[in-house]
């Protein structure tokens, strides 16, 4: 059995303990926003936030994570009010959608760390995050736009 | 009187040059051959891929840039938002992950960017003396570098790197002797 707090909700899963993260999230606790890509941490796709840290959710057991506090993108806002959420809505960033959660927390995650973040810092942190619509200038925009909108 | 205060000279000259004499011959070379291992485990790729002059670790046997263009950030731990952790957890993944899941163990990441700790193109001259040289390596003396090589888990990992990736080729307890050898000479450097 291991416990869990995810979206601030604390939770019981009689699961083995290698079992990823990711799997706990998406068919455990019945929450799909987080995405299965590459399932190696190649593609960004699962990303979540660990106690604040984002952390690729497929290759991570959840004994390794156990009593841990994770959010994803389901609990990085409860309205879509967070102003990377904003962001993304305004600049349109969204193509077919299945990288964007993993995106969005990998952008929230560097905003936490650099406020105003340079195109440079943008390119190294959403790096390990793949689009294979190309959505990469949008998503650029979206992280300084989000950052304007974080400060007020 | 003065005889007396030429004398107590003398002698304390000779204890203190005795103190300085340094190894005698046969140990210095005794520990220039133990340094032959050492080098053989810090230019390791277990080790060597993240002793690196640049800001891309490298990774693979064959010691080629990380993927997804991973970078050593401010401090050594990644990217401001995407710190090394976010792929590599405390421990190797299971064996049900697969020889493909990122490789893990505690304070996973490259020296800080002010100390590079280089060990990646050296030669066994300029390896040897980064080594042991402070404003490299962290600040560490002979006695911190030994317990460093001998009990750090970032370290200890290079003879357990998980997956198919290949263990350090030296014997870790192999190794912490030949590097004591090395450290209890004194640190003598190969000439070439």
């Amino acid at each position: 059995m291991v416990s869990l707090t995810i979206n601030g909700k604390t939770q019981q899963f009689d699961v083995p303990d290698d079992m990823p993260l990711l799997w706990v999230i998406r068919d455990m606790a019945g929450l799909t926003g987080t995405k299965f890509g590459c399932g190696m941490a190649q593609c960004g796709a699962c990303t979540v936030h660990v106690d604040g840290a984002p952390l690729r959710a497929c290759v991570m057991p959840v004994s390794a994570v156990a009593g841990k506090s994770v959010t994803t993108i389901e609990g990085l806002s409860a309205d879509a009010s967070h102003p990377v959420q904003r962001a993304w809505a305004e600049l349109d960033v969204v193509q077919c959608g299945y990288c964007q959660s993993g995106q969005i927390m990998s952008a929230a995650a560097l905003l936490k760390a650099k406020p105003e973040p340079s195109d440079a810092d943008i390119d190294a942190a959403l790096s390990g995050n793949l689009c294979r619509c190309g959505t990469y200038q949008r998503i650029r925009a979206a992280v300084h736009r989000a950052a304007e909108l974080a400060k007020g | 009187m003065f005889r007396l205060s030429r004398i107590v000279a003398v002698v304390a000259a000779a204890v203190l040059a005795g103190c300085n004499s340094g190894p005698d011959p046969a140990q210095r070379q005794a520990a220039v051959e133990a340094f032959a291992t050492v080098q053989k485990v810090f230019q390791h790729p277990r080790c060597q891929n993240c002793h690196i002059p640049g800001d891309q670790p490298l990774q693979f046997d064959q010691g080629l840039p990380h993927a997804m263009g991973v970078a050593r950030g401010p401090t050594g731990h990644g990217a401001e938002g995407l710190p090394c952790s976010t792929c590599h957890g405390e421990a190797n993944a299971p064996d049900s992950y697969g020889p493909h899941a990122p490789p893990g163990a505690p304070h996973w990441a490259l020296p800080p960017p002010q100390q590079r700790m280089v060990t990646l193109g050296l030669s066994p001259p300029e390896l040897c003396r980064m080594i042991q040289d402070r404003n490299e390596n962290g600040g560490r003396d002979f006695a911190a570098l030994l317990k460093h090589v001998s009990e750090d888990k970032l370290v200890l990992w290079g003879w357990n790197p998980g997956g198919t990736r290949a263990p350090v080729s030296v014997p870790h307890a192999e190794f912490v002797a030949k590097f004591r050898t090395w450290a209890d000479a004194g640190g003598p450097c190969p000439t070439g």
